[in-house]
């Protein structure tokens, strides 16, 4: 593997890029099946999120395991104005990324003093809250009404539908733009793909700006931080934010583009997912999440392909290549340079 | 008032299973700094090991299901998830100890991922029972106690729970092991430097804590007579509350943390909602780690990722 990838290393870039580039916006037209495209968009929907969570996760250091339920607000956001008010998905786009990041600094602020593991869990009990909550729809608060005071609620919330509960919503509109409405498996996959580029560009402008840098320095050392005139709670809210509203714009992309969600779509082992795809990829590397998300969501669909007479045995593979993908490739698959310093520096 | 005493009891039983499962979590977490993921899956191995176990003696052996017996397959159970923890621990964790916070985490996903479809493989992704002869070797008794309803099983539970709880307490806090355990948690080099043994202390709590774990599942096999694949990420994610509610990496924590969310939960059950549990739980946590943020216990701050 690390032979494989030092030799790519040293072919001249720019072959190596325009192959690619080549390969990718053909995609479509070289694998000709709706289900493969099917996976790739599946595949630029994860790594919209992977990118999001690596703001959080991977420049700042935050140990969210939570990310499902911004992706969730944005995703709803998007399916419930869209599908009662009929409003365009499109013009739905920065209402969804907007909501997500005022809920997450609402839920983040008084969060943020935790360290480490305890906002590992804190972040995961948002996200089941989220899910519970979506699940349970607004008439299941009628409980409230028994306190004193509140009883006008009752009338209020008894079969009041919001959410949908476990069956989710239909019907959310499907994207179009200048008269052109997005059907096709291969319609959305350029779209995904230019959102896909548009967030690559735009995060590796963010990760050397001076937010970018801030992050990494709090990252490293929140005294430090402190101590150059960081402001450490600004710059965190700022990544949950920023973060977050990302996410909320991959839910409303997924929501215009399955059409029908349902809470289980943003359920912890979502988070697990996303969490995993910055990992294994290598924390806070841009390639790094486009190869994690390969491997988290690409490749057990490759494996039920070469498998299939063994169909079964695809998620207990899955595991063990999860486990030694960590062990002989603990810094990822394509770490960032930081990271590997970081980690030489520590041997 | 009846009911209030009734969903206490109900929520003791509940917590004492979610206390057993977090020491697990945290004494991983104390000598380590490892959040064990997939601890959890090793609690639902226990479940099913101990079905497994139950039907192949009394079928094999047709011995008459006795407590002594269940006693005895408590133990055999616990020695094959204890092995399994160890393995766990040679092979996914190891390997991973010198290389930051987050690789051994994935590692543990990963071999959450791993067992869980080990043992839908092996026993079938439909829930299995506990047959009722098992369920016989607790006699149906129950008293009254000012309104509430007090099962002999919830009693049995709640003893095992604390024996297992109080064994480990003193072995923690009174043998010469236990307080090299406690020093190792503070500090390897410094353990290390007093000749202990600190990979062997590792591996000493990799076999208590999935020990411990596969008891709680038994127990819960036996109390709810219905198990499934996924148990343990449920009660995983329950007992991983807990032992931060508690403060992870503190072994008295761990329990009052398990026996507060049990109770919590059982008398969101009983005066609010049902449906609403889980999030009442977790919001009480939240609250909780707000006003105080290493939890009811602890005391040590972790540190960065």
């Amino acid at each position: 593997m690390k032979d494989l990838i030092g030799r790519l290393r040293k072919l001249d870039e720019r072959y190596l890029y325009s192959a690619l580039a080549a390969l990718v916006i053909l995609f479509p037209w070289i694998v000709r099946s709706v289900r493969w495209t099917q996976v790739a968009n599946f595949f630029f929907v994860y790594a919209l999120l992977g990118l999001s969570l690596n703001i959080i996760l991977g420049y700042a250091g935050l140990f969210q395991l939570g990310h499902a339920a911004f992706y969730a607000v944005g995703a709803y956001t998007t399916a419930i104005l869209s599908s009662r008010y009929d409003i365009p998905t499109f013009w739905l786009l920065p209402v969804a990324g907007l909501l997500s990041a005022v809920f997450a600094v609402l839920i983040s602020r008084p969060i943020l003093h935790l360290r480490g593991d305890y906002l590992c869990i804190v972040t995961i009990g948002f996200g089941e809250i989220v899910r519970i909550a979506l699940r349970n729809d607004a008439s299941s608060l009628v409980f409230l009404s028994k306190i004193p005071g509140l009883q006008f609620l009752e009338e209020k919330l008894t079969g009041l539908v919001i959410t949908g509960g476990p069956n989710g919503i239909f019907g959310i509109n499907r994207p179009a733009i200048f008269g052109f409405t997005f059907r096709q498996q291969w319609h959305y996959y350029y779209l995904f793909l230019a959102f896909v580029v548009f967030t690559v560009f735009a995060m590796r402008r963010l990760e050397n700006s001076r937010l970018g840098r801030a992050w990494t320095c709090v990252r490293e050392d929140e005294l430090a931080a402190e101590a150059m005139g960081i402001d450490t709670v600004r710059v965190k809210l700022l990544a949950f934010a920023i973060g977050a509203a990302w996410a909320g714009v991959a839910g409303n992309l997924y929501a215009s583009w399955v059409t029908v969600i349902a809470p289980e779509s943003f359920s912890f082992w979502e988070s697990v997912i996303m969490f995993c795809i910055v990992v294994l990829g290598g924390t806070g590397s841009i390639p790094g999440v486009l190869v994690g998300s390969i491997g988290m969501i690409v490749l057990p669909e490759i494996l039920r392909e070469v498998l299939s007479n063994i169909q079964q045995w695809r998620m207990l593979i899955f595991g063990a290549a999860m486990i030694a993908m960590m062990v002989f490739r603990p810094e990822g698959l394509w770490p960032s340079q930081r990271f590997r310093r970081e980690l030489e520096i520590r041997d | 008032m009846g009911q209030l005493l009734q969903q206490l009891i109900n929520g003791l039983t509940i917590g004492s299973f979610y206390a057993l499962i977090a020491l697990g979590y945290t004494m991983v977490y104390g000598v380590l700094k490892l959040i064990n993921f997939a601890h959890g899956d090793l609690f639902m191995l226990g479940a099913y090991l101990g079905l497994v176990t139950l039907m192949g003696v009394v079928v094999n052996v047709g011995a008459s299901a006795s407590l002594l017996f269940l006693l005895l397959i408590f133990l055999i159970v616990m020695a094959l998830v204890a092995g399994i923890g160890i393995v766990l621990e040679r092979i996914a964790y190891r390997p991973l100890y010198r290389a930051g916070r987050l690789p051994p985490v994935i590692s543990a996903l990963g071999a959450s991922i791993f067992l869980q479809n080990g043992v839908m493989l092996l026993y079938g992704a439909r829930y299995r029972t506990y047959p009722e002869e098992f369920k016989a070797i607790i006699p149906d008794v129950i008293w009254e106690i000012g309104g509430a309803r007090v099962s002999l099983i919830q009693v049995v539970m709640l003893a095992i729970a604390a024996l297992l709880m109080a064994g480990l307490y003193f072995f923690v806090q009174y043998t010469r092991v236990g307080t090299a355990m406690r020093a190792v948690s503070l500090d390897h080099d410094t353990a290390r430097l007093m000749g202990i043994d600190v990979y062997r202390i590792i591996m000493l709590v990799f076999l208590i804590g999935p020990a411990l774990g596969a008891a709680g599942g038994m127990m819960v096999g036996l109390y709810y007579g219905r198990i499934y694949f996924t148990l343990g990420w449920g009660y995983g994610l329950k007992a991983f509350t807990a032992a931060i509610l508690g403060g992870i990496g503190n072994i008295p924590g761990a329990m009052i943390g398990g026996l507060i969310l049990g109770v919590i939960e059982a008398l969101a059950t009983g005066f609010v909602s049902d449906a609403w549990k889980n999030a009442i739980a977790f919001l009480v946590l939240v609250l909780i780690l707000i006003l105080k943020p290493t939890g009811l216990l602890g005391e040590r701050v972790a540190e960065k990722l």
